[in-house]
């Protein structure tokens, strides 16, 4: 079981390294995104330092979720995704290993260069240590709820707003603990509750997501 | 002589079920009609100007009702969608169709009333409290549903989507307002409590828990009402609809 999971992740790599346009689409999206805010707020350090977790979590969010749409596209178009319903591995495994491949490609990127992003705003020490893990930890649920997202509006035209309004409301949650995180370390209390409640939604939704994705698959290919 | 047991299933079918509603739905609109009434006399007339808040808290005998309603109407909707998934009944499956304006309405309703009783009582038609962002989101998630059965052509798999969709929002519900719950007492956010229940005189309470039962009847002649065109539009190539049109003409 464990070598269809690997393949499906080394497969999903593949791809993506032939495509690195849309690696770098979602970096420079979260990039550029937490550049307007300054923009748009006013450049005042003392404006933009409590902005910061919110800022960047935000903006990560909608980078992860600009790609959702690509998740199962591809593979829709071309029938790879029917062999993977008909496979008999479980499908919900499969789709394990297109969540976790998602987010190494569009995840992690963002994971890595948040920090220097955290440092324009003004963020150091400790903080910008738990806007990093929260980010490690939040960033792939991201992934396995916005594979719920993507797999109900496969096909549909609608596209990736439609994504957004369904899958924006179930990442609620996870905004509320990760950017809670960064406070709860700025003021003090200790990020260690927050950082635990966040890291307790990723092993419910690691289980639930690929399951209700399954189904949703199921359902969107007939 | 052994009668058999009445058959409720017989129900199930959306044929059966249309001609069920329409007997139904008249004794539930005059019912919310005279229930709505009661309720508004008790409101306006019945119950006593408060000593704190003057006539503005006469607005909490719709917004709680509208609240609660939000809330069992999602509840409700996302259990006849788990019914059609589950089942494959495509009854259970038009019900959460049904339900679902009529929850989204609700929401609105309780969200623009609370917005209108902040400013007199908070000065300030918003804030971030729990149970305001909690409802917001709740809102969200309806207009998600019903976003998502609209753009999906084939009646059955906008079924089963829908389905999917309404039973992990359901799952995240309690999840959204713990968490917002949380982050608003650790970030020491609203002083001021929504429910005002500690210090309500019976009369109040008599009138409040009226109008719950009129928006319940109200939401329930609603429910069937637009079930009963949901069978009619779904159900358009059966004998049976042709058959019961050509006979209601005049």
């Amino acid at each position: 079981m464990g070598s269809v999971l690997r393949w499906i992740i080394r497969r999903d790599l593949l791809l993506a390294l032939r495509q690195r346009t849309d690696v770098l689409t979602t970096v420079v999206f979260f990039v550029i995104v937490v550049s307007l805010f300054p923009l748009g707020v006013g450049p005042e350090m003392e404006k933009l330092r409590p902005l910061a977790a919110g800022v960047l979590w935000v903006a990560a969010l909608l980078a992860s979720m600009l790609s959702l749409g690509r998740l199962f596209a591809a593979d829709y178009a071309d029938g790879t995704l029917e062999q993977m319903l008909i496979a008999p591995q479980p499908l919900s495994l499969l789709v394990l290993g297109k969540i976790i491949g998602h987010w190494l490609v569009s995840g992690l990127p963002l994971v890595v260069i948040a920090p220097i992003l955290g440092i324009q705003y003004d963020l150091t020490g400790e903080p910008l240590w738990v806007l990093l893990v929260s980010l490690l930890i939040g960033t792939p649920i991201l992934s396995a709820i916005g594979a719920v997202g993507a797999a109900l509006t496969l096909g549909l035209r609608g596209g990736g707003v439609l994504i957004a309004l369904l899958v924006l409301p179930l990442y609620v949650p996870v905004i509320i603990f990760g950017a809670g995180a960064v406070e709860a370390s700025a003021s003090g209390i200790g990020p260690e509750g927050h950082l635990s409640l966040l890291a307790a939604f990723l092993m419910l939704s690691l289980v639930v997501g690929p399951l209700a994705s399954a189904t949703a698959l199921r359902i969107s290919v007939e | 002589m052994p009668s058999t047991p009445f058959n409720w299933f017989k129900y199930s079918s959306p044929a059966t079920f249309y001609g069920l509603a329409g007997k139904l739905l008249p004794w539930f609109a005059i019912g919310s009609l005279g229930l709505f009434a009661a309720a508004l006399y008790v409101g306006f007339f019945l119950a006593p100007t408060d000593f704190q808040q003057g006539e503005s808290y006469r607005v909490i005998f719709i917004h709680v009702a509208a609240a609660w309603m939000s809330m069992f109407l999602y509840l409700l909707m996302a259990g006849y969608a788990a019914l059609g998934l589950i089942f494959n009944t495509r009854l259970s499956a038009m019900m959460a169709q049904a339900i679902a304006p009529t929850g989204a309405l609700f929401t609105f309703i309780a969200l623009w009333t609370g917005a209108l009783w902040g400013r007199p009582t908070w000065g300030t038609y918003w804030v971030w409290d729990a149970r305001l962002t909690s409802e917001l989101i709740l809102l969200f998630l309806y207009v998600g549903f019903i976003a998502l059965q609209a753009s999906i052509e084939d009646p059955r798999r906008a079924d089963r989507a829908g389905a999917v969709l309404a039973i992990v929002g359901a799952i995240n519900v309690p999840i959204i307002y713990f968490s917002v719950q949380w982050w608003n007492t650790l970030h020491q956010g609203a002083s001021v409590s929504l429910t005002r229940a500690p210090s309500m005189a019976s009369i109040m309470l008599t009138g409040m828990l009226l109008m719950v039962f009129a928006c319940w009847f109200y939401a329930i002649a609603v429910v069937l009402m637009r079930v009963r065109a949901i069978i009619l539009e779904r159900e358009r190539s059966a004998a049976w609809v042709s058959d019961r049109l050509a006979g209601e003409q005049p």
